[in-house]
C-alpha cells in the first residue's frame, strides 16, 4: 500500500491523538510508582485480650455518629453473631474459643488501599490521608463499594428513598480537630489503642513479644489485603474469632490494574488495526466495482 | 409509506412536524394477543418504579446487606448487553470487513443493540439508589478515573451515542432529509471503528467488575480472567440474539421484506451460526484452560461443581456440537435451538456471577431471591423495548429497503469516487 497524501494525514492524526492519549493516561500510573511510601495512616490497635465485652465502644460511637443509642445492658445481642448495619457503625461479639470467651470489636478496617474506594465512579468513597476511608453524598447509590470491600462493610440505607452508604469513618470529624476516636476515648479496659500505624504495629509487637503465653504470633492487618488501618492480636487464632483468613495480602485494587492498563492500549491499538483492515476492504472494493465498469 | 418520504423532500419544518405528529399514531392491529399480555404488565411496572422512586430499593426489591446487586444488575445490564453484543460484531462484518451478506440484518442488529442500551443499561437508573446523581461519573468533578464502573459508565453513554449515530440514516430517510442523511451516513465507519473498540472494553469491563469480589465469587468461576471471559461469550450472545431476534422479526414483519431477502435469510442464518460455532469452542477452550491451570479438581465433586459443568458442558459445549452440526446438515432448526440454548447458557452464567455462585456459602434461606415485582419490572422493561421497537420498524426504514432516492444518490456517489480514484492510479503505476 503506498503512502498517499489522506493515508498520510490519517496516520499524523491518528499520532496526535495517541501522543495525547499516552501523555494524558501514563503519568498516573508513574505517579503510583513513585508513592511507595505511604502517608503515615492513624490507625487503631484492638487488643481483644483486653475487651471484657462492655459496648462502651457502641454506645460512643453512636452518640458521636448520630445513630441510635443502643442498650448496651442487654446481653442477649451476644447469642448470635452480628454484623455492623445502618445503623450501628460498630459492634462487639462474642466467641467461644479454645481458650474461653473472646469478645471482638468489629467496624470498617480502613484499609491501606481500600477496594470501596478503588470500585468508587465519583470519588464518593476517600482514603482521608489522616487515615480514615469515608462517604460522601455525592455517591450515586449504585453499591460497588459492597461487593469490593474485603471486610462486607459498607452498609445502604435499602428502606429509604433517600440512601447513604453507612460506615465507620473513624471519627474524621474528631480526628481533624485532634481528638482520638470517640470508641477509643471511652473504652475503660484500654483495649483500644489510636496511633500511626507504625507505632501500633511496634506496640503490638512489643505486647506479643512480653507475653508469648498470651498471643499468637500475628497481627490481624498488619499485612491483610495490603494492611489496614485498624489492627487486631488475640490469644486465638483470628478464624476463631469471626475473622477470614483467606483474604490474601494483595491490596484489593491492584485486582482490577491490570484490567484498567489495558484499557488504553485496547484503544489505540483496537482503532488502529480497524482502521487499516478498512483500508484494505475499501480499495479491494473499489478495485472490485472499477473492473466491472 | 407516507406520501412525502416517497418523493424525499421535506419542504419545511411545519410540513416535517405534521409527518411526525401522523406518524405517531399507531398503526396495525391494536388488541393483538401480544399487546393485550404486555400492557397491563407494563402499567403494573410503572406504577411498581413509582413505589420504588418514592420508597427506596427496598420497598420493591429483595435485595439485602449480603446481596447488594440483583436481577436488575446481574440480567437486565449484565445479560442485556451481552445480547447487545450482536450490533458490534455485525457492524465489523459489514462494515470494515464489507460482507454484503449480512447487510440486510444490520439496521435491525443495531436497532436492537441500541434500545437495549437505552432500556437495559438504562435499568440502572432504576437500580440506583441514588439515581439523581447519575449524572456525577460524567458531569462531576470528582472522577473515580480507577474504577472500572467509571470506565464502563462513560463507554456505555459514548457507545449509545455512537449507536445512534449508526442508526441515524434510517431515521433521516424516514423523515426525508437528504442532507443530514447525507452527513451521518458519512460519520458510519468513524462510528462504527470507536463503537467496536468501546465495546471490546466494556463487555469485558462488566466482568472486570467482579474482580474484586474475589473472596466472595466460586472459585470455580473467579478467575483473573473474567473478563476475556465475558468479551469472548458477548459474541456467541450477540449473534446468537440476532439469530433470535432475526428469526422473530422475520416472521412478524414479513410484509416489510421482498423475495430476494426472504431467500438470503437462511443463507445467513447458516453463517451465523457457523461464527457462533467458533466463537462457542474458543470459549470453551479457555474455559478447560483456566480449569487445568486453576487446579481446582476436587471442587468439580461438590453441588457447585455440578451445577458448573451444567453450565460449562449443557450451554457451551453442546450449543457448540449444535452449531456445527446445524451448519453441517443446514438445519435451520437445530441452529435456532442452539442460538436459545447458548443464550440460556449466558443468562446462566451471568447470574452465577452476580447472584448464584456469588456467596455461594450462604445457605439457601438466607440468599436473594428476586422479588415478584423485580421480575415485572424487568418484564415491563423488555416489553417496552419491543414496543419501541415495533414501532420504529414500522416507520423507519430497517427491514425493509430504504426509500429509491437513498439508492440514487448512492450510485452517483459511487460514480464519483471511481472517476476520482482513476487518475490516482494512474500516478501511483508511474
Amino acid at each position: 500500500m503506498e503512502i498517499n497524501r489522506r493515508l498520510f494525514l490519517q496516520l499524523l492524526g491518528g499520532t496526535t491523538v495517541g501522543t495525547v492519549l499516552v501523555n494524558f493516561l501514563i503519568p498516573k500510573k508513574s505517579q503510583a510508582k513513585i508513592i511507595t511510601q505511604l502517608p503515615e495512616f492513624m490507625g487503631v490497635l484492638v487488643d481483644t485480650t483486653r475487651c471484657v465485652g462492655c459496648r462502651s465502644c457502641e454506645a460512643a460511637c453512636a452518640e458521636a455518629n448520630h445513630l441510635p443509642r443502643p442498650d448496651t445492658d442487654d446481653s442477649s445481642v451476644f447469642e448470635k453473631e452480628r454484623k455492623t448495619s445502618v445503623i450501628q457503625w460498630t459492634v462487639v461479639n462474642r466467641y467461644e474459643t479454645e481458650k474461653g470467651e473472646v469478645f471482638v470489636k468489629r467496624q470498617c478496617m480502613h484499609c491501606n488501599q481500600p477496594g470501596c474506594v478503588a470500585a468508587c465512579l465519583v470519588k464518593a468513597m476517600q482514603k482521608r490521608k489522616e487515615g480514615p476511608v469515608t462517604w460522601d453524598t455525592n455517591c450515586m447509590g449504585c453499591r460497588y463499594c459492597m461487593p469490593s470491600c474485603p471486610f462486607e462493610i459498607p452498609k445502604f440505607e435499602f428502606q429509604s428513598a433517600n440512601p447513604k452508604i453507612q460506615k465507620c469513618n473513624l471519627c474524621w470529624d474528631r480526628l481533624r480537630v485532634g481528638e482520638r476516636p470517640a470508641c477509643v476515648q471511652n473504652c475503660p479496659e484500654e483495649a483500644l489503642l489510636f496511633g500511626t500505624r507504625r507505632e501500633l504495629i511496634e506496640e503490638a509487637r512489643r505486647r506479643i513479644y512480653q507475653n508469648p503465653g498470651n498471643y499468637i504470633p500475628h497481627i490481624y492487618g498488619e499485612h491483610e489485603v495490603g494492611g489496614t488501618g485498624y489492627l487486631y492480636i488475640s490469644k486465638v487464632p483470628f478464624e476463631q474469632i469471626g475473622f477470614r483468613t483467606d483474604l490474601g495480602t494483595t491490596p484489593y485494587p491492584e485486582y482490577t490494574k491490570d484490567f484498567l492498563y489495558s484499557v488504553p492500549l485496547v484503544l489505540l491499538l483496537w482503532p488502529a488495526f480497524l482502521i487499516g483492515v478498512n483500508a484494505v476492504t475499501k480499495r479491494e472494493e473499489e478495485t472490485r466495482r472499477g473492473g466491472k465498469r | 409509506m407516507s406520501e412525502m418520504t416517497a418523493h424525499g423532500e421535506m419542504k419545511n419544518l411545519k410540513e416535517l412536524f405534521v409527518f411526525i405528529r401522523n406518524e405517531m399514531k399507531p398503526k396495525g392491529k391494536v388488541f393483538t394477543p401480544f399487546n393485550i399480555i404486555s400492557f397491563p404488565i407494563i402499567l403494573l411496572g410503572a406504577v411498581l418504579v413509582l413505589i420504588r422512586l418514592a420508597k427506596g430499593l427496598g420497598s420493591v426489591t429483595n435485595l439485602s446487606q449480603e446481596f447488594p446487586w440483583g436481577i436488575w444488575i446481574g440480567f437486565d445490564v449484565m445479560v442485556g448487553v451481552a445480547f447487545a453484543g450482536g450490533a458490534y460484531i455485525l457492524t465489523f462484518v459489514v462494515y470494515i470487513l464489507r460482507s454484503e451478506k449480512y447487510h440486510p440484518l444490520v439496521r435491525a442488529t443495531v436497532l436492537n443493540g441500541f434500545l437495549a442500551y437505552v432500556f437495559y443499561a438504562g435499568a440502572i437508573f432504576l437500580d440506583l439508589g441514588r439515581w439523581w446523581n447519575i449524572v456525577n461519573p460524567i458531569l462531576g468533578n470528582k472522577f473515580g478515573v480507577n474504577s472500572v464502573l467509571f470506565l464502563v459508565s462513560w463507554h456505555f453513554l459514548l457507545y449509545m451515542i455512537s449507536l445512534f449515530i449508526e442508526f441515524s440514516p434510517a431515521v433521516a430517510e424516514w423523515l426525508g432529509l437528504r442532507r443530514i442523511r447525507k452527513i451521518v451516513g458519512s460519520l458510519t465507519i468513524g462510528a462504527v471503528i470507536f463503537g467496536i473498540a468501546l465495546s471490546t472494553l466494556h463487555q469485558s469491563g462488566l466482568g472486570a467488575l467482579f474482580l474484586m469480589a474475589k473472596d466472595k465469587i466460586h472459585p470455580l468461576w473467579y478467575t483473573e480472567f473474567i473478563p476475556v471471559l465475558f468479551f469472548l461469550s458477548s459474541i456467541f450472545a450477540g449473534l446468537s440474539m440476532v439469530i433470535f431476534e432475526g428469526t422473530i422479526s422475520h416472521r412478524v414483519f414479513r410484509q416489510q421484506i421482498d423475495q430476494e431477502h426472504h431467500d438470503s435469510f437462511n443463507r445467513i442464518l447458516i453463517g451465523l451460526g457457523k461464527a457462533c460455532a467458533g466463537a462457542l469452542f474458543v470459549y470453551f477452550f479457555m474455559k478447560i484452560l483456566i480449569l487445568i491451570h486453576g487446579k481446582q479438581w476436587p471442587l468439580l465433586a461438590t453441588p457447585m461443581g455440578t451445577w458448573f459443568l451444567i453450565e460449562l458442558i449443557g450451554l457451551v459445549l453442546l450449543p457448540c456440537i449444535l452449531f456445527l452440526h446445524g451448519v453441517r446438515y443446514q438445519n435451520l432448526t437445530v441452529i435456532k435451538m442452539a442460538a436459545i440454548l447458548s443464550m440460556l447458557g449466558i443468562i446462566i452464567n451471568r447470574l452465577n456471577y452476580s447472584i448464584i455462585a456469588y456467596k455461594w456459602y450462604i445457605p439457601l434461606s438466607e440468599r436473594y431471591i428476586p422479588s415478584w415485582m423485580e421480575i415485572v419490572i424487568t418484564l415491563s422493561i423488555i416489553f417496552t423495548e419491543v414496543w419501541v421497537f415495533r414501532w420504529v420498524v414500522n416507520r423507519m426504514p430497517v427491514i425493509r429497503e430504504s426509500p429509491e432516492w437513498v439508492m440514487e444518490e448512492k450510485t452517483v456517489q459511487e460514480s464519483m469516487t471511481v472517476r476520482k480514484e482513476v487518475p490516482q492510479w494512474k500516478i501511483s503505476t508511474m
